[in-house]
C-alpha cells in the first residue's frame, strides 16, 4: 500500500481544512474513550463498538460531503457523524439509553438520523440494508433537481450480503450519486478477510457493476479525504456510483466483550504502528500546521467539549416504561412534516412535458456499433431524449466506461492510475485499468 | 426533446364499469396526476406495462423517472422506495407476484417498519403486488403471504375485495404515511366489474365493511373469499340461514369494533379466509373474541381455510387445498346448529 502523498495533497488542502480533519479524529477517539469509560462504569446499556485505528476512514470520508449531501453511516462511523454535526451526548445518551437520546431510548450505538436537518439516515444491524436505500435518497434527491451525493458504508464483511449486491447493481444501472465506502479492517468479527472474500481487492468488486472503483490507505487521512472528494465530485456530476475501498485495521474486538485473540500479534503490531492519528501528527508537525500550543489547544477544547456533553447525557433520565408504546405508527397531521424539495422545474415531471415512447432504444444495435461503441443501450432517468431517433442516448460517461471492461487478468494492487485531466491529484487510486475503452474510443 | 405520447386518459369520465385490474390503474394514475412526489418502482412496469399491466400507459405519460424499471433485485426495490421516501417522494413498489415480497422480507420488516418507531422516520411508501391462488400459479405465484406482515408492528395491511374498494384504498395507502403492503387478488383482476365513481375517493384504511347483514351467524372473510362467502350466504338464506358478511377489506390494523358488533347480534362467527389455516387471521380474531366478547359466543369460532400445505400446482390438488363455497356451506350449517 502506497504512503500518503502528503506533499501533493498538500496543494489541494487549506490550512483550515487539514485542521479540522485532525479535529474531527481527535473527537472521534475522545468520544470512544469517553464511552469506554461509561462502559466501565456501567453506565453504557448494551455494547459498545469500537473504531479505535479507523478514525481516518469515518473522518475524511465524511469530511468530502457537503451540507446538504446524505450519508448512512455504520455502526462504527461515529466520526462520519461528528463530521456531519451530531453533537457528542447525542451519541453518549444513545449509548446510555437515556430519554434525550435521538431515538429516546428505542434503539441505542450509532442507530438513529436526522432526515430534516443533517440528513443522516440511520443503520440498521442488518449489514447492506442501507446500500440500496441510500441509492434511493441518490436517485429522489436527482429527481428533485437537488444534486445532492449520498454516501454509506459498508464493511469487508457486509459486502457479501446479497443486499449489497442488489443495492450497488441497482444504483450502478441507475447511474445514482452514491459513494459506497467499502471499510475493509479485515475482521468480521472473528473472521478474516480471506475467508469472506476471494479477492485481493475489495475495491475490484465493483467490476462487477461496471462502476469505478478506488482503493486507498485507509489510516491516511488526507488520502481517505482527497479520494473521497474525487468519488463525491464524480457521483455529483452524474457519472454514477463509485466504490471506495478503505483499507485499514480494527485494532479492537468485535465490540467491547471481545478481546480478539484470534488476531495474529504481528498483525496487530504492524497496525498499531500505523495509528492514523499519531501518523497525521507526524504529518501536520512536518509540514508546520501543527505545534505543541495549537495542539494543547485542540486539546483542551475537546476536553471542556466533552466534559460538559457527558454531563448532559448523564443527567438525563432513562425513558418512562410507557413510553415503549408510542410511536410504532406515524399518525396526526404533523408526524410527517417532509416535502420534497423541488429544485428544477416540476413542470418536467408531469404530463404532458413528462411523457416519452414506452420502447426501449438499443443504441447502435444493428449497425455493428453496440459491441464496441461504449453506448449504454438503455439509458434511464431522462425525459428528454428518449426519443426513439436513434441517438437517444447518452454515452457511456468515462468513469463508468472506465471499469466497465475489467480485462485486466489480476487485480491491481493500489496504485495510480487516474485520468490524465486530474493526474495531479494524490496517487491513491486503484481504478479499474482503462486502457481497452481508450482504445475504442479513439478508434470511433 | 420530451416525444409526445398520446393523450391516453385513463380517467373514467363518468361513473363506469371497471375491473379490479383497472381500478389499480386508476388509482395510480390519478395519483400520479395529483402529485408529482408519487412514482413507481418495480420489475416491467414501464416498457412493458407490468406482468398484469396495471402500469400499462403510464411511462408513455410520466417518464422514466416516475416509472422506474429494476433489475430482479426485490429488496432493492424496497430499499430505494423507502430511501426516495425520505426525501419527500411517495413511491409505488411493485411485486410483480406478491409471493417475492419475502425477498425483501428483511427491508420490509427490520428497516421499513420499524423506522418510525425507532428514529421517528416515517416511511410513506407502498407495496403492492397479485396475490392468491385458484388461477393455477403453482407454489410459487399463489401464496397469500400477508399474515408474515400482519405480525410486524409498524405495517399496515390491506388486502381489497372489489374494484372499489381497491381504487379507494389503494389511493388511501399512498396519501398514508406509513408503509402500505396492498394485496391484489389476481383471481379478482378480470373476473369482477364494478361501477366506480368518476371523481376522486379514498376508502379509509382500517375499517371493515358489511356486505351482507344477517342475524344468524357472521361470516368474517377478505379478498377472493369474501366472494365465496356471499355466495354461500346467499344459499344459506334459501335454508332459512341468514349470515352476516364482513369483508375485512385491512388486515392491520384489524376494525375489531365492527367485528365486535355484528358478533353482539348473530353470538356465531364463521372465518374464511384463503391464507393457510395455522397462524392465519382466524387465529387472531378467535382471540379477540375470546378477551372481548365470550359472553356473546353461543358456539365455537370456526373457521374455513386453505390447507397447511404449499399451494400445490395441478387443478385436482388447488381446487383440494383451496376453501370453496361448499366447504362455507358445511362449517356454516354446523355453526348455526348451536
Amino acid at each position: 500500500m502506497a504512503k500518503a502523498n502528503g506533499a501533493n495533497a498538500h496543494k489541494q488542502l487549506t490550512r483550515q481544512q487539514y485542521l479540522d480533519l485532525y479535529y474531527y479524529m481527535r473527537l472521534n477517539r475522545a468520544v470512544e474513550d469517553t464511552m469506554v469509560k461509561l462502559f466501565r462504569q456501567n453506565k453504557i446499556v448494551g455494547g459498545l463498538y469500537s473504531s479505535l485505528g479507523q478514525e481516518a476512514v469515518s473522518v475524511g470520508t465524511a469530511y468530502a460531503l457537503e451540507k446538504k449531501d446524505w450519508l448512512a453511516p455504520m455502526i462504527r462511523n461515529i466520526g462520519a457523524l461528528l463530521v456531519k454535526g451530531v453533537p457528542p451526548r447525542d451519541v453518549f445518551m444513545q449509548h446510555m439509553a437515556k430519554y434525550d437520546s435521538p431515538t429516546k431510548g428505542k434503539d441505542g450505538t450509532s442507530h438513529f438520523g436526522d432526515l430534516d436537518n443533517l440528513h443522516i439516515v440511520s443503520p440498521i444491524s442488518m449489514l447492506g440494508d442501507l446500500i440500496p436505500v441510500m441509492t434511493g435518497v441518490a436517485i429522489a434527491g436527482r429527481y428533485l433537481g437537488q444534486k445532492i451525493v449520498a454516501m454509506t458504508w459498508i464493511g469487508d464483511g457486509g459486502s457479501s450480503t446479497g443486499v449489497f449486491h442488489e443495492g450497488l447493481n441497482f444504483a450502478a444501472v441507475q447511474k445514482a450519486p452514491f459513494v459506497l465506502v467499502l471499510e475493509n479492517n479485515q475482521w468480521a468479527y472473528s473472521t478474516p478477510v480471506k475467508l469472506q472474500v476471494p479477492l485481493e481487492n475489495l475495491a475490484d468488486r465493483a467490476k462487477a457493476y461496471g462502476i469505478p472503483s478506488y482503493s486507498v490507505d485507509g489510516n491516511d487521512v488526507v488520502a481517505v479525504y482527497t479520494t473521497a472528494a474525487e468519488a463525491v465530485e464524480r457521483a455529483r456530476n452524474g457519472q454514477g456510483p463509485i466504490l471506495l475501498e478503505v483499507k485499514t485495521f480494527r485494532r479492537m474486538g468485535h465490540a467491547q466483550h471481545d478481546p480478539a485473540e484470534y488476531v495474529p500479534k504481528q498483525m496487530r503490531a504492524y497496525w498499531e504502528a500505523r495509528d492514523p492519528i499519531a501518523l497525521y501528527e507526524r504529518f501536520l508537525t512536518s509540514e508546520k500546521l501543527l505545534d505543541e500550543k495549537s495542539k494543547k489547544e485542540i486539546e483542551q477544547k475537546i476536553e471542556t467539549l466533552l466534559a460538559k456533553e457527558r454531563d448532559f447525557a448523564e443527567n438525563s433520565p432513562l425513558p418512562p416504561p410507557e413510553f415503549a408504546e408510542h410511536g410504532v405508527y406515524c399518525s396526526g397531521d404533523d408526524c410527517h412534516q417532509i416535502r420534497p424539495k423541488w429544485e428544477r422545474p416540476v413542470s418536467e415531471v408531469i404530463p404532458p412535458k413528462s411523457g416519452v415512447a414506452a420502447v426501449w432504444t438499443v443504441a447502435g444495435f444493428g449497425s455493428g456499433k453496440s459491441a464496441g461503441g461504449g453506448s449504454a443501450p438503455i439509458h434511464f432517468g431522462d425525459t428528454q431524449k428518449t426519443g426513439g431517433n436513434g441517438k437517444a442516448d447518452a454515452e457511456v460517461p468515462e468513469s463508468v466506461a472506465e471499469s466497465i471492461e475489467a480485462a485486466e487478468p489480476k487485480p491491481q494492487a493500489v496504485k495510480s492510475t487516474k485520468p490524465k485531466s486530474s493526474a495531479k491529484k494524490p496517487a491513491k487510486l486503484a481504478v479499474a485499468s482503462k486502457s481497452k475503452t481508450q482504445a475504442r474510443k479513439a478508434g470511433r | 426533446m420530451a416525444t409526445a405520447a398520446k393523450e391516453t386518459d385513463l380517467r373514467p369520465a363518468a361513473a363506469t364499469q371497471v375491473t379490479f385490474l383497472e381500478a389499480i390503474k386508476q388509482a395510480m394514475y390519478e395519483e400520479m396526476e395529483r402529485d408529482p412526489a408519487v412514482v413507481l418502482i418495480g420489475e416491467d412496469i414501464g416498457v412493458y406495462g407490468g406482468a398484469f399491466k396495471t402500469s400499462e400507459g403510464l411511462l408513455e405519460r410520466f417518464g422514466w423517472e416516475r416509472v422506474i424499471d429494476t433489475p430482479i433485485s426485490e429488496s432493492a426495490i424496497v430499499g430505494a422506495a423507502c430511501g426516495m421516501s425520505y426525501l419527500g417522494l411517495r413511491p409505488i413498489a411493485e411485486m410483480q407476484f406478491i409471493d417475492f415480497i419475502v425477498c425483501a422480507f428483511n427491508q420490509i420488516t427490520n428497516f421499513v417498519a420499524k423506522g418510525h418507531y425507532l428514529w421517528n422516520a416515517p416511511a410513506p411508501i407502498v407495496i403492492r403486488g397479485p396475490a392468491g391462488g385458484g388461477v393455477h400459479g403453482g407454489p410459487f405465484h399463489s401464496a397469500n403471504p400477508e399474515m408474515y406482515f400482519v405480525h410486524t408492528p409498524g405495517l399496515k395491511v390491506i388486502y381489497p375485495s372489489t374494484p372499489y374498494d381497491a381504487k379507494g384504498l389503494l389511493k388511501a395507502a399512498v396519501r398514508d404515511n406509513n408503509p402500505v403492503l396492498f394485496f391484489e387478488h389476481k383471481f379478482l383482476y378480470r373476473r369482477i366489474k364494478e361501477e366506480i365513481p368518476a371523481g376522486d375517493y379514498t376508502v379509509p384504511i382500517g375499517k371493515a365493511a358489511v356486505r351482507r347483514e344477517g342475524t344468524h351467524l357472521t361470516i368474517i372473510s377478505y379478498a377472493a373469499m369474501m366472494h365465496t362467502s356471499l355466495e354461500a350466504a346467499a344459499d344459506l338464506a334459501r335454508e332459512g340461514i341468514e349470515a352476516e358478511v364482513i369483508d375485512l377489506r385491512t388486515l392491520l390494523p384489524l376494525d375489531e369494533e365492527t367485528i365486535l358488533s355484528s358478533l353482539k347480534k348473530t353470538n356465531k362467527c364463521l372465518v374464511v379466509h384463503e391464507d393457510t389455516k395455522t397462524g392465519g387471521i382466524a387465529g387472531e380474531i378467535a382471540a379477540i373474541l375470546c378477551e372481548r366478547a365470550f359472553a356473546d359466543l353461543d358456539g365455537p369460532l370456526m373457521r374455513v381455510t386453505a390447507l397447511d400445505t404449499p399451494v400445490p400446482y395441478s387443478p385436482p390438488l388447488e381446487e383440494y387445498f383451496l376453501p370453496n363455497k361448499e366447504k362455507v356451506l358445511h362449517a356454516a350449517r354446523q355453526l348455526a346448529k348451536y
